[in-house]
């Protein structure tokens, strides 16, 4: 009898405790990634990004992710399911999530969703993206100054505007300070295949490239850079992480992408009721963009040329694609005097005068 | 230029078929006892992330074989008590270990994705390394390459010239009179199978030890997809799975270099990215149209549960 009374007693108080002091529950936060998290690469930096939220917002918020989420049906399935399991923002962090995300938005007005490099919106659907072709072009300048054969090499995933723009901002940023400066690019048609990267990279090292670069998500191109780096002088450009690990000797710069801030500014908006819509396209000067630290092997001179450049850049004194841009036929695509425009950057279809391969037809 | 071109080409075409060679091998041994064991890629993730942790461990990528080996034994004996010890369906089963191999591998690989491992030297074969353009192609290679070649010659010699090669392709084609002459049907598909799995999880350990010294989720990237259908297309020939698997590294390169070259050609990425495939199933079914050949080749009992009379 007398347990049962204190198990009584224990009950009730548990449930005094409960009604008279609810503890603000943590905001539930979702983040749906393309790939592995792993140790480099994009998704790597979302992970990131998503830390040191969760760390600004201590306590405030709790976060969730989802990788290796497939690009298409699947998607809106896990990412409704991730609204339904209670997280009221939600990230999608891969281009091809836009119309799931779109159609999950649609039908769930309470959940603020976010979508990465896409350009569908909503009332409830926000976009945001990086201007990886400031940090490319900077890449491009180093590469144009210290490249002995005047080939880069360019290991590049799928022709989108997004990849065409980063190989045509590096090709722009050599040829600025050698007029013999040409770009080869390899298209792999994936984003991730390690093998297949690793083969293009030492493709182009073979045809004469010693410059490297890559906009796929593996880290095999700066390795295969570090590989070769004393039997042919190969350097390497790493690109979404800074790869310095993997080639600490050959890897002279790269883009790196800072997404923790606008995550933290993002959500403080949301939790805060203040957020009116989203449509960031942030760079250097938002601290988005990143110059992955410049090895010594870049001759002090250099250095100080491209500093002073990303200065130029944060202050928006200078544009990557400043006019004339002149495409690959030799016209005209942004005259004398003026910027391309966000809109024209974003629907690149054609290569500037610099890169040597044909643009690939579709 | 020239010569040094043709022989970097070379080259990378025989390393990139090395890892479909090694594991078509061992596949078809399998499927030559009549076992259809579609788990290769899920062995080779295993094997891939063995060999990995234990070349990372030890620094010592010979002993990273055999981890990857020993993984890949392992897998194909889970494969082995599914399909021939219970029964099951062996395309069931094996889907099945190709997917928990895949998840598998990413699971206990988590520690490993951040480490990168020193890249393997190159054997050259004294003397050979030295002829021009071949040389440094064909002789100066990773030491797999030269495994996968007496592997290769090694288990044509055993399926079409000893006795014991002969029983297993018996097993392959006739199970029950295999067994009706007092020949342990299961026992020696149990061998196969285990044969095929230790040379699966090698392929996986070139990849991830030599190929690209790293391991990452997905670093297989479909190749035990591409071995499996080699076999079939190679119509169960040693030599033609060798064809195959270089006609389809060749592809892959030469489109790379067109590419690489900066040379204008415009021709569709996909396309250049669809041609090894298409390249390599057009030839072998071109070379093995003969519908008497595959019937003479093709196991009888391939992917058949063999149930012993009691």
């Amino acid at each position: 009898m007398k347990t049962c009374n204190l198990a009584l007693a224990g009950a009730l108080l548990a449930t005094a405790a409960l009604n008279a002091a609810p503890p603000a529950a943590p905001v539930k936060i979702g983040f749906i990634y393309v790939s592995p998290v792993g140790d480099a690469g994009w998704t790597y930096q979302h992970d990131l990004g998503r830390k040191q939220m969760e760390a600004a917002f201590k306590g405030q918020v709790t976060t969730k992710f989802i990788e290796n989420v497939p690009e298409g049906a699947d998607a809106e399935r896990i990412i409704r399911q991730m609204a339904q399991d209670g997280n009221s923002i939600i990230f999608t962090t891969s281009f091809g999530y836009m119309n799931p995300t779109e159609k999950v938005a649609k039908t769930l007005p309470n959940v603020t969703f976010f979508h990465a490099t896409g350009y569908k919106s909503g009332a409830n659907m926000g976009i945001y993206n990086a201007r990886f072709y400031e940090g490319r072009y900077l890449n491009g300048v180093i590469a144009g100054k210290m490249s002995k054969t005047n080939v880069a090499g360019y290991v590049a995933a799928f022709p989108i505007p997004e990849v065409v723009m980063g190989i045509n901002a590096f090709a722009r940023g050599m040829r600025s300070v050698n007029p013999k400066a040409e770009v080869r690019v390899i298209w792999v048609n994936s984003w991730f295949d390690p093998g297949k990267e690793r083969e293009a990279a030492m493709t182009l090292i073979a045809q004469g490239a010693d410059m490297i670069t890559h906009h796929t998500d593996s880290t095999a191109v700066v390795q295969a850079a570090e590989e070769k780096h004393k039997e042919k002088g190969t350097w390497a450009f790493s690109y979404h992480s800074d790869m310095a690990k993997y080639g600490p000797t050959a890897q002279l710069s790269g883009t790196t992408h800072v997404w923790g801030d606008f995550y933290t500014k993002t959500v403080k908006e949301v939790l805060d009721k203040k957020w009116k819509g989203t449509n960031v396209w942030g760079g250097i000067k938002d601290g988005m963009i990143q110059l992955a630290p410049m090895s010594k092997s870049v001759p002090a001179d250099v250095q100080k040329q491209v500093k002073g450049l990303e200065a130029s850049i944060k202050a928006g004194k200078f544009h990557p694609f400043a006019g004339p841009v002149v495409d690959q036929d030799g016209k005209e695509r942004v005259a004398k005097g003026k910027d391309m425009s966000d809109s024209d950057m974003n629907a690149m279809n054609y290569y500037v005068q610099g890169v040597a391969s044909a643009f690939p037809k579709n | 230029m020239g010569l040094d071109f043709l022989s970097s080409i070379l080259f990378a075409t025989v390393v990139a078929g090395t890892p479909l060679i090694i594991v078509a091998v061992g596949e078809l041994v399998t499927e030559k006892a009549g076992v259809l064991n579609l788990g290769a890629e899920g062995i080779m993730c295993v094997g891939a992330v063995a060999a990995f942790a234990v070349a990372h461990h030890t620094h010592n990528p010979l002993l990273g074989i055999l981890a990857g080996m020993v993984a890949g034994m392992a897998m194909s004996l889970l494969f082995g008590i599914s399909a021939l010890t219970l029964m099951a369906n062996q395309v069931a089963s094996g889907l099945a270990l190709s997917i928990f191999g895949v998840g598998f591998s990413a699971f206990v690989g988590k520690p490993y994705e951040s480490v990168a491992l020193a890249s393997v030297p190159l054997v050259p074969i004294p003397l050979l390394h030295k002829i021009p353009v071949l040389g440094p192609a064909l002789f100066n290679q990773q030491g797999l390459v030269y495994f996968s070649w007496v592997l290769l010659g090694a288990v044509a010699w055993f399926l079409y010239r000893t006795k014991a090669g002969l029983i297993l392709r018996a097993v392959g084609e006739s199970p029950v009179s295999a067994h009706s002459i007092g020949y342990g049907v299961v026992r020696i598909r149990y061998q196969a199978v285990l044969f095929g799995g230790a040379m699966a999880g090698i392929g996986g350990a070139f990849m991830s030890v030599f190929y690209t010294p790293m391991w990452v989720e997905g670093m297989v990237a479909g190749r035990g997809w591409i071995a499996l259908s080699l076999v079939v297309f190679a119509t169960w020939r040693p030599l033609r799975v060798m064809i195959g698997a270089y006609l389809f590294g060749g592809c892959m390169i030469m489109q790379m270099f067109v590419q690489g070259s900066g040379a204008k050609v415009s021709i569709p990425a996909q396309f250049l990215s669809a041609l090894p495939y298409l390249a390599t199933i057009l030839v072998l079914v071109l070379i093995s149209r003969n519908r008497g050949t595959i019937r003479l080749n093709s196991p009888a009992s391939l992917g058949q549960t063999f149930l012993p009379d009691a």
